[in-house]
Protein backbone atom coordinates (compact mmCIF):
# COMPACT_ATOMS: atom_id res chain seq x y z
CA UNK A 1 0.00 0.00 0.00
CA UNK A 2 2.79 2.39 0.85
CA UNK A 3 4.34 1.45 -2.51
CA UNK A 4 1.47 2.69 -4.64
CA UNK A 5 1.07 6.24 -5.88
CA UNK A 6 -2.73 5.94 -5.77
CA UNK A 7 -2.82 5.53 -1.98
CA UNK A 8 -0.97 8.80 -1.44
CA UNK A 9 -3.04 10.66 -4.02
CA UNK A 10 -6.31 9.44 -2.52
CA UNK A 11 -5.04 10.46 0.92
CA UNK A 12 -4.20 13.93 -0.37
CA UNK A 13 -7.61 14.17 -2.05
CA UNK A 14 -9.38 13.29 1.20
CA UNK A 15 -7.29 15.86 3.07
CA UNK A 16 -8.19 18.48 0.46
CA UNK A 17 -11.89 17.59 0.77
CA UNK A 18 -11.76 17.91 4.57
CA UNK A 19 -10.20 21.34 4.13
CA UNK A 20 -12.94 22.27 1.65
CA UNK A 21 -15.60 21.26 4.13
CA UNK A 22 -13.99 23.31 6.89
CA UNK A 23 -13.67 26.35 4.65
CA UNK A 24 -17.32 26.19 3.58
CA UNK A 25 -18.84 25.25 6.92
CA UNK A 26 -16.97 27.03 9.71
CA UNK A 27 -18.12 30.45 10.89
CA UNK A 28 -14.86 31.56 12.43
CA UNK A 29 -12.45 33.35 10.08
CA UNK A 30 -9.42 31.75 11.73
CA UNK A 31 -10.94 28.28 11.36
CA UNK A 32 -11.38 29.03 7.68
CA UNK A 33 -7.70 29.95 7.42
CA UNK A 34 -6.78 26.68 9.16
CA UNK A 35 -8.89 24.83 6.61
CA UNK A 36 -7.02 26.60 3.81
CA UNK A 37 -3.76 25.38 5.35
CA UNK A 38 -5.14 21.83 5.34
CA UNK A 39 -6.00 22.15 1.65
CA UNK A 40 -2.52 23.48 0.84
CA UNK A 41 -1.01 20.56 2.73
CA UNK A 42 -3.13 18.14 0.70
CA UNK A 43 -1.82 19.65 -2.52
CA UNK A 44 1.75 19.51 -1.22
CA UNK A 45 1.32 15.82 -0.35
CA UNK A 46 0.21 15.14 -3.94
CA UNK A 47 3.25 17.02 -5.30
CA UNK A 48 5.71 15.13 -3.10
CA UNK A 49 4.01 11.81 -3.91
CA UNK A 50 4.40 12.45 -7.66
CA UNK A 51 8.04 13.29 -7.03
CA UNK A 52 8.60 10.06 -5.13
CA UNK A 53 7.08 7.80 -7.78
CA UNK A 54 7.88 9.45 -11.13
CA UNK A 55 11.66 9.48 -11.65
CA UNK A 56 11.48 12.42 -14.08
CA UNK A 57 9.98 14.63 -11.37
CA UNK A 58 11.93 13.33 -8.41
CA UNK A 59 13.96 16.38 -7.39
CA UNK A 60 11.78 19.06 -8.99
CA UNK A 61 8.80 18.01 -6.89
CA UNK A 62 10.63 18.68 -3.65
CA UNK A 63 11.66 22.13 -4.89
CA UNK A 64 8.08 22.94 -5.87
CA UNK A 65 6.80 21.68 -2.50
CA UNK A 66 9.24 23.97 -0.69
CA UNK A 67 8.13 26.94 -2.80
CA UNK A 68 4.48 26.12 -2.06
CA UNK A 69 5.29 26.11 1.66
CA UNK A 70 6.88 29.55 1.43
CA UNK A 71 3.88 30.94 -0.44
CA UNK A 72 1.56 29.34 2.14
CA UNK A 73 3.49 31.10 4.89
CA UNK A 74 3.07 34.44 3.09
CA UNK A 75 -0.64 33.73 2.64
CA UNK A 76 -1.08 32.92 6.33
CA UNK A 77 0.69 36.12 7.35
CA UNK A 78 -1.42 38.40 5.19
CA UNK A 79 -4.64 36.46 5.85
CA UNK A 80 -4.26 36.62 9.62
CA UNK A 81 -3.37 40.31 9.43
CA UNK A 82 -6.57 40.95 7.49
CA UNK A 83 -8.57 38.96 10.07
CA UNK A 84 -7.04 41.07 12.85
CA UNK A 85 -7.81 44.31 11.00
CA UNK A 86 -11.45 43.28 10.47
CA UNK A 87 -11.69 42.11 14.07
CA UNK A 88 -10.55 45.51 15.27
CA UNK A 89 -13.40 47.17 13.38
CA UNK A 90 -16.19 44.65 13.85
CA UNK A 91 -15.26 43.07 17.20
CA UNK A 92 -16.15 39.58 16.03
CA UNK A 93 -14.24 36.80 14.27
CA UNK A 94 -17.42 35.30 12.76
CA UNK A 95 -17.55 35.78 9.02
CA UNK A 96 -21.34 35.75 8.74
CA UNK A 97 -21.46 38.94 10.77
CA UNK A 98 -19.29 40.78 8.28
CA UNK A 99 -22.36 42.04 6.43
CA UNK A 100 -21.67 45.78 6.20
CA UNK A 101 -21.77 45.75 2.41
CA UNK A 102 -25.15 44.02 2.33
CA UNK A 103 -27.01 46.86 4.01
CA UNK B 1 16.46 -10.78 18.35
CA UNK B 2 16.16 -9.66 14.71
CA UNK B 3 13.20 -7.56 13.66
CA UNK B 4 10.83 -9.59 11.47
CA UNK B 5 10.13 -8.47 7.91
CA UNK B 6 6.44 -7.94 8.53
CA UNK B 7 4.41 -6.69 11.46
CA UNK B 8 3.96 -9.83 13.62
CA UNK B 9 0.20 -10.08 14.03
CA UNK B 10 -1.14 -8.06 11.10
CA UNK B 11 1.08 -9.61 8.44
CA UNK B 12 1.67 -6.36 6.55
CA UNK B 13 5.03 -4.74 5.92
CA UNK B 14 6.42 -2.14 8.30
CA UNK B 15 6.17 0.61 5.68
CA UNK B 16 2.51 -0.19 5.12
CA UNK B 17 1.79 -0.20 8.85
CA UNK B 18 3.57 3.13 9.23
CA UNK B 19 1.65 4.57 6.27
CA UNK B 20 -1.68 3.41 7.70
CA UNK B 21 -0.92 4.78 11.16
CA UNK B 22 0.27 8.16 9.83
CA UNK B 23 -2.67 8.43 7.43
CA UNK B 24 -5.10 7.64 10.27
CA UNK B 25 -3.52 10.30 12.51
CA UNK B 26 -3.50 12.79 9.62
CA UNK B 27 -7.13 12.33 8.62
CA UNK B 28 -8.35 12.05 12.22
CA UNK B 29 -6.61 15.27 13.22
CA UNK B 30 -7.82 17.02 10.07
CA UNK B 31 -11.40 16.03 10.91
CA UNK B 32 -10.89 17.33 14.45
CA UNK B 33 -9.61 20.63 13.02
CA UNK B 34 -12.82 21.22 11.11
CA UNK B 35 -15.26 19.88 13.73
CA UNK B 36 -14.02 20.81 17.21
CA UNK B 37 -15.91 23.59 18.96
CA UNK B 38 -12.94 25.05 20.80
CA UNK B 39 -10.72 26.83 18.31
CA UNK B 40 -7.57 26.42 20.41
CA UNK B 41 -8.10 22.66 20.35
CA UNK B 42 -8.62 22.67 16.62
CA UNK B 43 -5.36 24.60 16.34
CA UNK B 44 -3.58 21.91 18.33
CA UNK B 45 -5.20 19.21 16.18
CA UNK B 46 -3.82 21.07 13.19
CA UNK B 47 -0.31 20.80 14.68
CA UNK B 48 -0.76 17.05 15.01
CA UNK B 49 -2.00 16.80 11.41
CA UNK B 50 1.08 18.71 10.22
CA UNK B 51 3.32 16.38 12.25
CA UNK B 52 1.73 13.27 10.75
CA UNK B 53 2.15 14.78 7.29
CA UNK B 54 5.84 15.36 8.01
CA UNK B 55 6.08 11.64 8.84
CA UNK B 56 4.46 10.79 5.50
CA UNK B 57 7.02 12.97 3.73
CA UNK B 58 9.79 11.00 5.42
CA UNK B 59 8.08 7.79 4.29
CA UNK B 60 8.03 9.19 0.74
CA UNK B 61 11.79 9.73 0.88
CA UNK B 62 11.76 13.54 1.04
CA UNK B 63 13.48 14.31 4.34
CA UNK B 64 14.19 17.97 3.51
CA UNK B 65 10.53 18.63 2.77
CA UNK B 66 9.65 16.92 6.05
CA UNK B 67 12.10 19.13 7.95
CA UNK B 68 10.70 22.23 6.24
CA UNK B 69 7.19 21.04 7.10
CA UNK B 70 8.11 20.86 10.78
CA UNK B 71 9.92 24.21 10.74
CA UNK B 72 7.47 26.18 8.62
CA UNK B 73 4.12 24.70 9.53
CA UNK B 74 4.52 23.51 13.12
CA UNK B 75 7.10 26.12 13.99
CA UNK B 76 5.78 29.21 12.26
CA UNK B 77 2.27 28.95 10.84
CA UNK B 78 0.75 27.06 13.78
CA UNK B 79 2.23 29.55 16.26
CA UNK B 80 1.01 32.45 14.12
CA UNK B 81 -2.50 31.01 14.05
CA UNK B 82 -2.52 30.32 17.79
CA UNK B 83 -1.43 33.92 18.44
CA UNK B 84 -4.20 35.19 16.18
CA UNK B 85 -6.67 33.00 18.08
CA UNK B 86 -5.57 34.49 21.37
CA UNK B 87 -5.84 38.03 19.99
CA UNK B 88 -9.27 37.70 18.39
CA UNK B 89 -11.34 35.24 20.42
CA UNK B 90 -13.16 36.59 23.44
CA UNK B 91 -14.15 34.37 26.28
CA UNK B 92 -16.90 36.82 27.24
CA UNK B 93 -18.69 36.21 23.96
CA UNK B 94 -18.61 32.46 23.41
CA UNK B 95 -19.26 31.18 19.94
CA UNK B 96 -22.80 29.87 19.96
CA UNK B 97 -22.65 27.90 16.78
CA UNK B 98 -19.53 26.55 15.20
CA UNK B 99 -20.93 25.97 11.73
CA UNK B 100 -22.71 28.06 9.15
CA UNK B 101 -26.22 27.10 8.14
CA UNK B 102 -24.78 25.64 4.96
CA UNK B 103 -22.77 23.00 6.83
CA UNK B 104 -24.74 20.01 5.53
CA UNK B 105 -24.52 21.03 1.85
CA UNK B 106 -20.83 21.75 2.47
CA UNK B 107 -20.35 18.25 3.89
CA UNK B 108 -22.10 16.71 0.89
CA UNK B 109 -19.99 18.79 -1.48
CA UNK B 110 -16.78 17.77 0.31
CA UNK B 111 -17.70 14.07 0.18
CA UNK B 112 -18.55 14.32 -3.52
CA UNK B 113 -15.24 16.13 -4.12
CA UNK B 114 -13.30 13.40 -2.29
CA UNK B 115 -15.09 10.69 -4.29
CA UNK B 116 -14.41 12.47 -7.60
CA UNK B 117 -10.71 12.88 -6.76
CA UNK B 118 -10.40 9.26 -5.61
CA UNK B 119 -12.17 7.88 -8.69
CA UNK B 120 -10.15 9.98 -11.10
CA UNK B 121 -6.91 9.03 -9.34
CA UNK B 122 -7.73 5.33 -9.54
CA UNK B 123 -8.97 5.54 -13.14
CA UNK B 124 -5.91 7.42 -14.45
CA UNK B 125 -2.83 5.67 -15.74
CA UNK B 126 0.05 7.70 -14.35
CA UNK B 127 2.55 6.41 -16.89
CA UNK B 128 6.02 5.43 -15.76
CA UNK B 129 5.25 4.87 -12.10
CA UNK B 130 8.32 3.31 -10.65
CA UNK B 131 9.03 2.15 -7.16
CA UNK B 132 9.31 4.77 -4.48
CA UNK B 133 12.64 6.60 -4.79
CA UNK B 134 14.25 8.83 -2.22
CA UNK B 135 15.24 12.41 -3.02
CA UNK B 136 18.92 13.18 -2.69
CA UNK B 137 19.34 16.39 -0.74
CA UNK B 138 22.47 17.50 -2.61
CA UNK B 139 20.69 17.16 -5.95
CA UNK B 140 17.81 19.14 -4.47
CA UNK B 141 20.16 21.91 -3.37
CA UNK B 142 21.83 22.04 -6.80
CA UNK B 143 18.46 22.30 -8.54
CA UNK B 144 17.10 24.87 -6.09
CA UNK B 145 20.11 27.17 -6.41
CA UNK B 146 20.66 26.45 -10.12
CA UNK B 147 17.65 26.03 -12.36
CA UNK B 148 15.14 27.32 -9.80
CA UNK B 149 17.17 30.22 -8.46
CA UNK B 150 14.84 32.86 -9.96
CA UNK B 151 11.67 31.43 -8.33
CA UNK B 152 13.67 31.11 -5.11
CA UNK B 153 14.57 34.80 -5.16
CA UNK B 154 11.02 35.78 -6.12
CA UNK B 155 9.70 33.83 -3.13
CA UNK B 156 12.17 35.68 -0.93
CA UNK B 157 10.83 39.03 -2.17
CA UNK B 158 7.26 37.75 -1.75
CA UNK B 159 7.93 36.82 1.88
CA UNK B 160 9.41 40.27 2.52
CA UNK B 161 6.37 41.89 0.94
CA UNK B 162 4.07 39.67 3.03
CA UNK B 163 5.87 40.64 6.23
CA UNK B 164 5.65 44.35 5.46
CA UNK B 165 2.03 44.05 4.33
CA UNK B 166 1.08 42.01 7.37
CA UNK B 167 2.61 44.52 9.76
CA UNK B 168 0.99 47.41 7.91
CA UNK B 169 -2.50 45.85 7.85
CA UNK B 170 -2.44 44.57 11.42
CA UNK B 171 -0.88 47.61 13.05
CA UNK B 172 -3.09 49.55 15.40
CA UNK B 173 -4.31 52.82 13.99
CA UNK B 174 -4.01 55.97 16.07
CA UNK B 175 -7.68 56.82 16.19
CA UNK B 176 -8.76 53.70 18.09
CA UNK B 177 -5.64 53.35 20.20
Amino acid sequence: MSQSLDAYLVLSGILFAIGTFGFLARRNAISMLMSIELMLNGVNLAIVAFGAFLPALNVDASVIALLVMAVAAAEATVGLAIVMAIYRNRRTPLVDEYDAMRQ
Amino acid sequence: MPIPDTVPILGISWADALFLALAAVLLGSALLVVTLRDIIRSGLAMVSAFGALAGIYVLLGAPLVAAAQVLVYIGAIAVLILFAVMLTQEKAAPVRLVFQTQAIPAAIAAIVLALIIALSVVATDWGAVGRRIATATDALARLLFGQYVLPFEVVGVLLLAAVIGGVYIAKREDRDA
